[in-house]
Protein backbone atom coordinates (compact mmCIF):
# COMPACT_ATOMS: atom_id res chain seq x y z
CA UNK A 1 0.00 0.00 0.00
CA UNK A 2 1.56 3.24 -1.05
CA UNK A 3 1.27 5.76 1.71
CA UNK A 4 1.83 9.42 1.18
CA UNK A 5 3.25 10.28 4.57
CA UNK A 6 3.18 13.98 3.89
CA UNK A 7 -0.56 14.03 3.24
CA UNK A 8 -2.85 15.74 5.75
CA UNK A 9 -4.71 12.51 6.36
CA UNK A 10 -1.59 10.58 7.30
CA UNK A 11 -0.27 13.40 9.47
CA UNK A 12 -3.51 13.58 11.44
CA UNK A 13 -3.81 9.82 11.61
CA UNK A 14 -0.23 9.45 12.85
CA UNK A 15 -0.70 12.13 15.48
CA UNK A 16 -3.92 10.59 16.74
CA UNK A 17 -2.55 7.06 16.92
CA UNK A 18 0.62 8.21 18.67
CA UNK A 19 -1.23 10.26 21.25
CA UNK A 20 -3.70 7.47 21.97
CA UNK A 21 -0.94 4.87 22.34
CA UNK A 22 1.18 7.09 24.61
CA UNK A 23 -1.91 8.09 26.57
CA UNK A 24 -2.83 4.47 27.25
CA UNK A 25 0.72 3.61 28.32
CA UNK A 26 1.03 6.58 30.68
CA UNK A 27 -2.45 6.23 32.13
CA UNK A 28 -1.99 2.55 32.92
CA UNK A 29 1.45 3.22 34.42
CA UNK A 30 0.08 5.99 36.62
CA UNK A 31 -2.82 3.79 37.74
CA UNK A 32 -0.53 0.85 38.37
CA UNK A 33 1.86 2.85 40.53
CA UNK A 34 -0.84 4.83 42.33
CA UNK A 35 -1.15 2.57 45.41
CA UNK A 36 2.63 2.64 45.86
CA UNK A 37 2.82 6.40 45.58
CA UNK A 38 -0.08 6.94 47.97
CA UNK A 39 1.56 4.62 50.43
CA UNK A 40 4.82 6.57 50.12
CA UNK A 41 3.03 9.80 50.95
CA UNK A 42 1.27 8.22 53.93
CA UNK A 43 4.48 6.66 55.25
CA UNK A 44 6.37 9.92 54.85
CA UNK A 45 3.72 11.73 56.85
CA UNK A 46 3.88 9.14 59.62
CA UNK A 47 7.66 9.43 59.82
CA UNK A 48 7.44 13.23 59.87
CA UNK A 49 4.90 13.18 62.70
CA UNK A 50 7.00 10.79 64.75
CA UNK A 51 10.23 12.66 64.14
CA UNK A 52 8.87 15.70 65.99
CA UNK A 53 8.55 13.52 69.07
CA UNK A 54 11.58 11.26 68.87
CA UNK A 55 14.70 10.31 66.97
CA UNK A 56 13.15 8.02 64.39
CA UNK A 57 16.51 6.78 63.16
CA UNK A 58 17.54 5.76 66.63
CA UNK A 59 14.23 3.95 67.11
CA UNK A 60 14.90 2.08 63.88
CA UNK A 61 11.85 3.47 62.11
CA UNK A 62 12.17 3.83 58.38
CA UNK A 63 10.01 3.71 55.31
CA UNK A 64 9.72 -0.06 55.40
CA UNK A 65 8.31 -0.41 58.92
CA UNK A 66 6.71 2.96 59.60
CA UNK A 67 3.17 1.73 59.00
CA UNK A 68 3.62 -0.89 61.72
CA UNK A 69 5.47 1.35 64.17
CA UNK A 70 3.30 4.46 63.82
CA UNK A 71 0.19 3.10 65.61
CA UNK A 72 2.39 2.05 68.55
CA UNK A 73 2.99 5.71 69.30
CA UNK A 74 0.06 7.59 67.83
CA UNK A 75 -3.51 6.52 68.40
CA UNK A 76 -5.40 8.12 65.54
CA UNK A 77 -8.75 7.58 67.32
CA UNK A 78 -7.66 10.21 69.84
CA UNK A 79 -6.73 12.74 67.19
CA UNK A 80 -8.70 15.98 67.11
CA UNK A 81 -9.65 18.39 64.34
CA UNK A 82 -9.89 22.09 65.20
CA UNK A 83 -11.30 25.07 63.38
CA UNK A 84 -9.63 28.43 62.97
CA UNK A 85 -10.54 29.61 66.46
CA UNK A 86 -9.36 26.47 68.18
CA UNK A 87 -12.71 24.77 68.74
CA UNK A 88 -12.99 21.05 68.28
CA UNK A 89 -14.95 20.20 65.14
CA UNK A 90 -14.00 16.58 64.60
CA UNK A 91 -12.29 13.57 66.04
CA UNK A 92 -10.55 10.41 64.94
CA UNK A 93 -8.92 9.17 61.78
CA UNK A 94 -10.09 12.05 59.60
CA UNK A 95 -7.38 14.17 61.23
CA UNK A 96 -4.70 12.18 59.43
CA UNK A 97 -6.39 12.59 56.05
CA UNK A 98 -6.44 16.39 56.17
CA UNK A 99 -3.93 17.89 53.75
CA UNK A 100 -3.03 21.10 55.58
CA UNK A 101 -0.58 22.11 52.86
CA UNK A 102 -3.40 22.06 50.35
CA UNK A 103 -5.78 23.95 52.65
CA UNK A 104 -3.10 26.53 53.43
CA UNK A 105 -2.55 27.25 49.75
CA UNK A 106 -6.20 27.10 48.77
CA UNK A 107 -7.17 30.73 48.14
CA UNK A 108 -10.85 29.88 47.66
CA UNK A 109 -11.12 28.29 51.09
CA UNK A 110 -12.09 30.79 53.77
CA UNK A 111 -9.95 30.87 56.87
CA UNK A 112 -12.88 29.88 59.05
CA UNK A 113 -13.40 26.74 56.98
CA UNK A 114 -9.81 25.55 57.28
CA UNK A 115 -9.20 22.55 59.48
CA UNK A 116 -6.32 22.01 61.87
CA UNK A 117 -5.52 18.49 62.99
CA UNK A 118 -3.92 17.65 66.35
CA UNK A 119 -2.34 14.26 66.96
CA UNK A 120 -2.12 12.79 70.41
CA UNK A 121 0.69 10.35 71.00
CA UNK A 122 2.57 8.42 73.65
CA UNK A 123 6.34 8.54 73.68
CA UNK A 124 8.66 5.76 74.78
CA UNK A 125 8.17 6.53 78.45
CA UNK A 126 4.40 6.44 77.94
CA UNK A 127 3.88 10.13 78.63
CA UNK A 128 1.34 11.97 76.51
CA UNK A 129 2.56 14.11 73.65
CA UNK A 130 0.62 16.55 71.46
CA UNK A 131 1.79 16.86 67.90
CA UNK A 132 0.82 19.91 65.87
CA UNK A 133 1.34 20.11 62.11
CA UNK A 134 2.40 23.50 60.75
CA UNK A 135 2.84 24.83 57.23
CA UNK A 136 4.11 28.12 55.85
CA UNK A 137 6.28 29.90 53.31
CA UNK A 138 10.06 30.04 53.14
CA UNK A 139 12.16 32.10 50.76
CA UNK A 140 11.71 29.97 47.64
CA UNK A 141 8.84 27.66 48.42
CA UNK A 142 6.77 25.90 51.04
CA UNK A 143 8.11 24.95 54.46
CA UNK A 144 6.31 22.70 56.90
CA UNK A 145 6.81 20.73 60.03
CA UNK A 146 5.47 19.28 63.25
CA UNK A 147 5.70 20.65 66.76
CA UNK A 148 5.48 18.25 69.67
CA UNK A 149 4.29 19.47 73.07
CA UNK A 150 4.71 17.79 76.44
CA UNK A 151 1.79 16.71 78.61
CA UNK A 152 1.55 20.18 80.15
CA UNK A 153 0.46 21.39 76.69
CA UNK A 154 2.92 24.27 76.97
CA UNK A 155 6.47 23.02 76.73
CA UNK A 156 7.91 22.03 73.37
CA UNK A 157 9.29 18.48 73.43
CA UNK A 158 10.67 18.64 69.94
CA UNK A 159 10.06 19.86 66.41
CA UNK A 160 10.71 18.65 62.92
CA UNK A 161 10.88 21.07 60.04
CA UNK A 162 11.14 20.42 56.34
CA UNK A 163 11.27 22.51 53.21
CA UNK A 164 10.98 22.07 49.50
CA UNK A 165 13.53 24.36 47.92
CA UNK A 166 15.28 26.54 50.49
CA UNK A 167 18.90 27.51 49.76
CA UNK A 168 21.24 24.65 50.70
CA UNK A 169 23.60 25.65 53.48
CA UNK A 170 21.45 28.63 54.44
CA UNK A 171 17.67 28.45 54.75
CA UNK A 172 17.74 24.72 54.10
CA UNK A 173 19.38 24.26 57.48
CA UNK A 174 15.98 24.55 59.19
CA UNK A 175 15.69 20.77 58.96
CA UNK A 176 19.06 20.21 60.65
CA UNK A 177 19.19 19.00 64.27
CA UNK A 178 21.17 22.02 65.50
CA UNK A 179 18.32 24.35 64.57
CA UNK A 180 15.45 22.07 65.58
CA UNK A 181 17.06 21.37 68.96
CA UNK A 182 16.90 25.08 69.76
CA UNK A 183 13.12 24.78 70.03
CA UNK A 184 13.23 22.14 72.72
CA UNK A 185 12.00 23.29 76.15
CA UNK A 186 10.68 26.57 74.75
CA UNK A 187 7.16 27.55 75.82
CA UNK A 188 4.19 28.29 73.60
CA UNK A 189 2.17 30.05 76.30
CA UNK A 190 2.57 31.85 79.61
CA UNK A 191 1.53 30.50 83.02
CA UNK A 192 -2.14 31.34 82.46
CA UNK A 193 -1.98 29.59 79.07
CA UNK A 194 -2.20 32.73 76.97
CA UNK A 195 -0.36 32.29 73.71
CA UNK A 196 3.08 33.87 73.62
CA UNK A 197 4.52 34.75 70.24
CA UNK A 198 7.80 33.22 69.23
CA UNK A 199 10.58 35.42 68.01
CA UNK A 200 13.40 34.16 65.82
CA UNK A 201 16.30 36.40 66.80
CA UNK A 202 19.78 37.23 65.55
CA UNK A 203 21.37 38.40 68.79
CA UNK A 204 22.05 34.99 70.33
CA UNK A 205 19.53 35.59 73.11
CA UNK A 206 17.52 32.51 72.15
CA UNK A 207 19.00 30.26 74.76
CA UNK A 208 17.94 32.47 77.67
CA UNK A 209 14.36 33.40 76.78
CA UNK A 210 11.86 30.52 76.34
CA UNK A 211 9.98 32.31 73.57
CA UNK A 212 13.04 33.36 71.59
CA UNK A 213 14.86 31.12 69.15
CA UNK A 214 18.22 31.83 67.54
CA UNK A 215 17.82 32.11 63.79
CA UNK A 216 20.12 30.84 61.07
CA UNK A 217 22.89 33.11 59.83
CA UNK A 218 22.29 33.86 56.17
CA UNK A 219 18.86 32.28 56.30
CA UNK A 220 16.95 35.27 57.59
CA UNK A 221 13.93 35.04 55.33
CA UNK A 222 13.51 31.32 55.91
CA UNK A 223 13.91 31.86 59.66
CA UNK A 224 11.26 34.57 59.53
CA UNK A 225 9.07 32.16 57.55
CA UNK A 226 9.44 29.59 60.30
CA UNK A 227 8.55 32.24 62.87
CA UNK A 228 5.41 33.26 60.99
CA UNK A 229 4.38 29.63 60.42
CA UNK A 230 4.83 28.65 64.05
CA UNK A 231 3.06 31.70 65.45
CA UNK A 232 0.10 31.50 63.09
CA UNK A 233 -0.50 27.84 63.89
CA UNK A 234 0.25 27.88 67.60
CA UNK A 235 -2.12 30.81 68.16
CA UNK A 236 -4.94 28.50 67.10
CA UNK A 237 -3.83 25.46 69.05
CA UNK A 238 -3.02 27.37 72.23
CA UNK A 239 -6.65 28.53 72.26
CA UNK A 240 -7.73 24.93 72.24
CA UNK A 241 -5.30 23.99 75.01
CA UNK A 242 -6.45 26.93 77.09
CA UNK A 243 -10.11 26.00 76.65
CA UNK A 244 -9.77 22.35 77.59
CA UNK A 245 -7.67 23.26 80.63
CA UNK A 246 -9.97 25.95 82.00
CA UNK A 247 -13.21 24.08 81.47
CA UNK B 1 16.93 -6.28 12.55
CA UNK B 2 20.17 -7.01 14.30
CA UNK B 3 20.66 -10.24 12.41
CA UNK B 4 20.60 -8.61 9.01
CA UNK B 5 22.91 -5.92 10.30
CA UNK B 6 25.49 -8.35 11.56
CA UNK B 7 26.18 -9.57 8.06
CA UNK B 8 26.89 -6.08 6.81
CA UNK B 9 28.51 -4.45 9.83
CA UNK B 10 29.80 -5.68 13.19
CA UNK B 11 27.82 -4.53 16.23
CA UNK B 12 30.72 -2.52 17.59
CA UNK B 13 32.41 -1.42 14.39
CA UNK B 14 34.86 1.44 14.47
CA UNK B 15 32.15 3.80 13.33
CA UNK B 16 29.80 2.63 16.07
CA UNK B 17 32.45 2.87 18.76
CA UNK B 18 33.10 6.43 17.72
CA UNK B 19 29.44 7.18 18.43
CA UNK B 20 30.09 6.40 22.07
CA UNK B 21 33.57 7.86 22.50
CA UNK B 22 33.09 11.12 20.61
CA UNK B 23 30.57 12.65 22.99
CA UNK B 24 32.83 11.72 25.87
CA UNK B 25 35.74 13.76 24.61
CA UNK B 26 35.91 15.95 21.55
CA UNK B 27 32.21 16.35 21.00
CA UNK B 28 30.92 16.49 24.55
CA UNK B 29 27.34 17.81 24.59
CA UNK B 30 27.98 20.04 27.61
CA UNK B 31 31.50 21.38 27.18
CA UNK B 32 31.76 21.50 23.40
CA UNK B 33 28.19 21.95 22.21
CA UNK B 34 27.28 23.82 25.42
CA UNK B 35 23.87 22.18 25.71
CA UNK B 36 22.01 21.06 28.81
CA UNK B 37 23.61 23.78 30.92
CA UNK B 38 20.37 24.50 32.80
CA UNK B 39 20.30 21.17 34.59
CA UNK B 40 24.07 21.30 35.11
CA UNK B 41 23.42 24.35 37.27
CA UNK B 42 20.38 23.08 39.04
CA UNK B 43 21.09 19.63 40.36
CA UNK B 44 24.84 19.55 40.88
CA UNK B 45 24.79 20.57 44.54
CA UNK B 46 24.98 16.93 45.61
CA UNK B 47 26.65 14.01 43.86
CA UNK B 48 23.71 11.69 44.62
CA UNK B 49 21.30 13.92 42.77
CA UNK B 50 23.69 14.30 39.85
CA UNK B 51 23.99 10.53 39.51
CA UNK B 52 20.25 9.91 39.52
CA UNK B 53 19.72 12.81 37.13
CA UNK B 54 22.39 11.39 34.80
CA UNK B 55 20.82 7.94 34.87
CA UNK B 56 17.39 9.42 34.18
CA UNK B 57 18.69 11.41 31.22
CA UNK B 58 20.59 8.35 30.00
CA UNK B 59 17.41 6.29 30.03
CA UNK B 60 15.37 8.98 28.31
CA UNK B 61 17.95 9.70 25.61
CA UNK B 62 18.58 6.03 24.78
CA UNK B 63 14.90 5.12 24.67
CA UNK B 64 14.03 8.34 22.85
CA UNK B 65 16.70 7.82 20.22
CA UNK B 66 15.64 4.22 19.76
CA UNK B 67 11.91 4.90 19.43
CA UNK B 68 12.37 7.90 17.13
CA UNK B 69 14.78 5.89 15.01
CA UNK B 70 12.28 3.04 14.69
CA UNK B 71 9.58 5.48 13.64
CA UNK B 72 11.81 7.71 11.53
CA UNK B 73 10.36 6.56 8.20
CA UNK B 74 6.82 7.04 9.43
CA UNK B 75 7.00 10.38 11.22
CA UNK B 76 5.50 13.08 8.98
CA UNK B 77 8.17 15.75 8.65
CA UNK B 78 5.74 18.60 9.31
CA UNK B 79 5.03 17.44 12.85
CA UNK B 80 8.31 15.71 13.62
CA UNK B 81 9.39 18.08 16.40
CA UNK B 82 6.05 17.68 18.16
CA UNK B 83 6.26 13.92 17.80
CA UNK B 84 9.78 13.91 19.28
CA UNK B 85 8.62 16.10 22.11
CA UNK B 86 5.70 13.77 22.82
CA UNK B 87 7.99 10.76 22.96
CA UNK B 88 10.49 12.51 25.24
CA UNK B 89 7.74 13.85 27.46
CA UNK B 90 6.19 10.40 27.84
CA UNK B 91 9.54 8.85 28.72
CA UNK B 92 10.20 11.58 31.28
CA UNK B 93 6.80 11.01 32.88
CA UNK B 94 7.62 7.29 33.09
CA UNK B 95 10.92 8.09 34.85
CA UNK B 96 9.19 10.56 37.17
CA UNK B 97 6.45 8.10 38.12
CA UNK B 98 8.84 5.21 38.68
CA UNK B 99 11.08 7.38 40.88
CA UNK B 100 8.10 8.61 42.88
CA UNK B 101 6.96 5.05 43.46
CA UNK B 102 10.26 3.32 44.18
CA UNK B 103 12.72 6.03 45.28
CA UNK B 104 10.42 8.53 47.01
CA UNK B 105 13.18 10.30 48.94
CA UNK B 106 15.24 11.01 45.86
CA UNK B 107 12.21 11.88 43.83
CA UNK B 108 11.36 14.55 46.41
CA UNK B 109 14.83 16.02 46.18
CA UNK B 110 14.92 16.09 42.39
CA UNK B 111 11.35 17.38 42.37
CA UNK B 112 10.81 19.54 39.34
CA UNK B 113 14.13 18.81 37.66
CA UNK B 114 13.09 15.37 36.43
CA UNK B 115 10.23 17.04 34.61
CA UNK B 116 12.70 19.50 33.14
CA UNK B 117 14.54 16.68 31.37
CA UNK B 118 11.93 17.31 28.67
CA UNK B 119 13.53 20.66 27.96
CA UNK B 120 17.08 19.33 27.99
CA UNK B 121 18.33 20.43 24.58
CA UNK B 122 20.75 17.51 24.36
CA UNK B 123 17.89 15.06 24.03
CA UNK B 124 15.90 16.96 21.43
CA UNK B 125 19.17 17.72 19.64
CA UNK B 126 20.15 14.06 19.36
CA UNK B 127 16.65 13.01 18.28
CA UNK B 128 16.50 15.62 15.53
CA UNK B 129 20.13 15.44 14.41
CA UNK B 130 20.84 11.75 14.75
CA UNK B 131 17.91 9.43 15.39
CA UNK B 132 15.77 10.88 12.57
CA UNK B 133 18.46 9.91 10.06
CA UNK B 134 20.00 6.74 11.44
CA UNK B 135 19.18 3.11 12.13
CA UNK B 136 18.06 2.03 15.62
CA UNK B 137 21.33 0.41 16.77
CA UNK B 138 23.62 3.38 16.01
CA UNK B 139 20.94 5.62 17.52
CA UNK B 140 21.03 3.68 20.78
CA UNK B 141 24.82 3.98 20.86
CA UNK B 142 24.63 7.67 20.10
CA UNK B 143 22.14 8.14 22.93
CA UNK B 144 24.34 6.14 25.27
CA UNK B 145 27.45 8.16 24.37
CA UNK B 146 25.75 11.52 24.77
CA UNK B 147 24.01 10.49 27.97
CA UNK B 148 27.31 9.38 29.50
CA UNK B 149 29.08 12.48 28.21
CA UNK B 150 26.44 14.66 29.85
CA UNK B 151 26.44 12.64 33.06
CA UNK B 152 30.23 12.71 33.37
CA UNK B 153 30.31 16.51 33.34
CA UNK B 154 27.38 16.67 35.72
CA UNK B 155 29.10 14.41 38.22
CA UNK B 156 32.46 16.21 37.95
CA UNK B 157 30.73 19.52 38.66
CA UNK B 158 28.77 17.97 41.52
CA UNK B 159 31.91 16.52 43.13
CA UNK B 160 33.49 19.98 43.27
CA UNK B 161 30.35 21.69 44.49
CA UNK B 162 29.45 19.18 47.17
CA UNK B 163 33.02 18.78 48.44
CA UNK B 164 33.83 22.49 48.63
CA UNK B 165 30.32 23.71 49.38
CA UNK B 166 29.15 21.22 51.99
CA UNK B 167 32.33 19.33 52.86
CA UNK B 168 30.70 16.01 51.98
CA UNK B 169 30.67 13.51 49.12
CA UNK B 170 27.44 11.58 48.52
CA UNK B 171 26.38 12.83 51.94
CA UNK B 172 29.44 11.44 53.73
CA UNK B 173 31.45 14.06 55.64
CA UNK B 174 34.98 14.38 54.27
CA UNK B 175 36.45 17.29 56.20
CA UNK B 176 34.95 16.56 59.62
CA UNK B 177 32.05 18.03 61.53
CA UNK B 178 31.30 21.71 60.76
CA UNK B 179 28.67 22.23 63.49
CA UNK B 180 29.47 25.25 65.66
CA UNK B 181 30.67 24.11 69.05
CA UNK B 182 31.52 20.57 68.00
CA UNK B 183 33.91 21.15 65.12
CA UNK B 184 36.29 18.40 64.21
CA UNK B 185 38.81 17.69 61.45
CA UNK B 186 39.58 20.61 59.14
CA UNK B 187 36.85 22.75 60.69
CA UNK B 188 38.71 22.68 64.00
CA UNK B 189 41.58 24.43 62.24
CA UNK B 190 39.28 27.19 61.06
CA UNK B 191 38.30 25.84 57.65
CA UNK B 192 34.93 27.03 56.37
CA UNK B 193 32.65 25.65 53.70
CA UNK B 194 32.36 27.89 50.69
CA UNK B 195 28.69 28.85 50.51
CA UNK B 196 29.20 30.32 47.06
CA UNK B 197 29.78 26.78 45.78
CA UNK B 198 26.21 25.91 46.67
CA UNK B 199 24.72 28.73 44.61
CA UNK B 200 24.04 28.12 40.90
CA UNK B 201 26.59 30.62 39.46
CA UNK B 202 29.43 28.46 40.75
CA UNK B 203 28.27 25.58 38.57
CA UNK B 204 28.63 27.83 35.55
CA UNK B 205 32.14 28.80 36.59
CA UNK B 206 33.15 25.17 37.10
CA UNK B 207 31.75 24.22 33.70
CA UNK B 208 33.71 27.16 32.32
CA UNK B 209 36.90 25.87 33.91
CA UNK B 210 36.31 22.40 32.47
CA UNK B 211 35.78 23.95 29.03
CA UNK B 212 39.01 25.94 29.44
CA UNK B 213 41.06 22.91 30.53
CA UNK B 214 39.69 20.78 27.73
CA UNK B 215 40.41 23.36 25.05
CA UNK B 216 43.86 24.16 26.24
CA UNK B 217 44.74 20.46 26.07
CA UNK B 218 43.26 20.08 22.59
CA UNK B 219 43.83 23.25 20.60
CA UNK B 220 41.76 21.91 17.69
CA UNK B 221 38.63 22.50 19.75
CA UNK B 222 39.13 26.24 19.98
CA UNK B 223 36.60 28.02 17.79
CA UNK B 224 37.86 30.67 15.40
CA UNK B 225 36.17 33.98 15.25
Amino acid sequence: MALNKESNGFTFGFAIVLVVVLGIILASLAEGLKPLKEQNVRVKKQIDILSAMMDVEEAGINRSNAELEFPKYVNLDDAVVLNNSGDEIGKGKEAFEIDIKKEYRDKTLETKDKRFPLFIAKDKTDSTRYIIPVVGKGLWGPIWGYICLKEDMRTVAGVSFAHKTETPGLGAEINKPFFMDRWKASMISDASRNFKKYEVVKDNSGSTDPSKIDGITGGTITSKGVEEMVNRSLAIYSNYFKNINTK
Amino acid sequence: MSTEKKSSEPLFSKKNKKLITDPLTDNNPVTIQVLGICSALAITVQVNQAIVMSLSVLFVIIMGNWIVSLLRNLIPSRIRIIVQLLIVASLVIIVDQVLAAYLPDLSEKLSVFVGLIITNCIIMGRLEAFAMANKPWPSILDGFGNGIGYGAILIIVAVFRELLGSGTLMGIPIFGNPLPGEESGLYELGYQNNNLMILPPMALIIVGIIIWVQRSRNKALIEEH
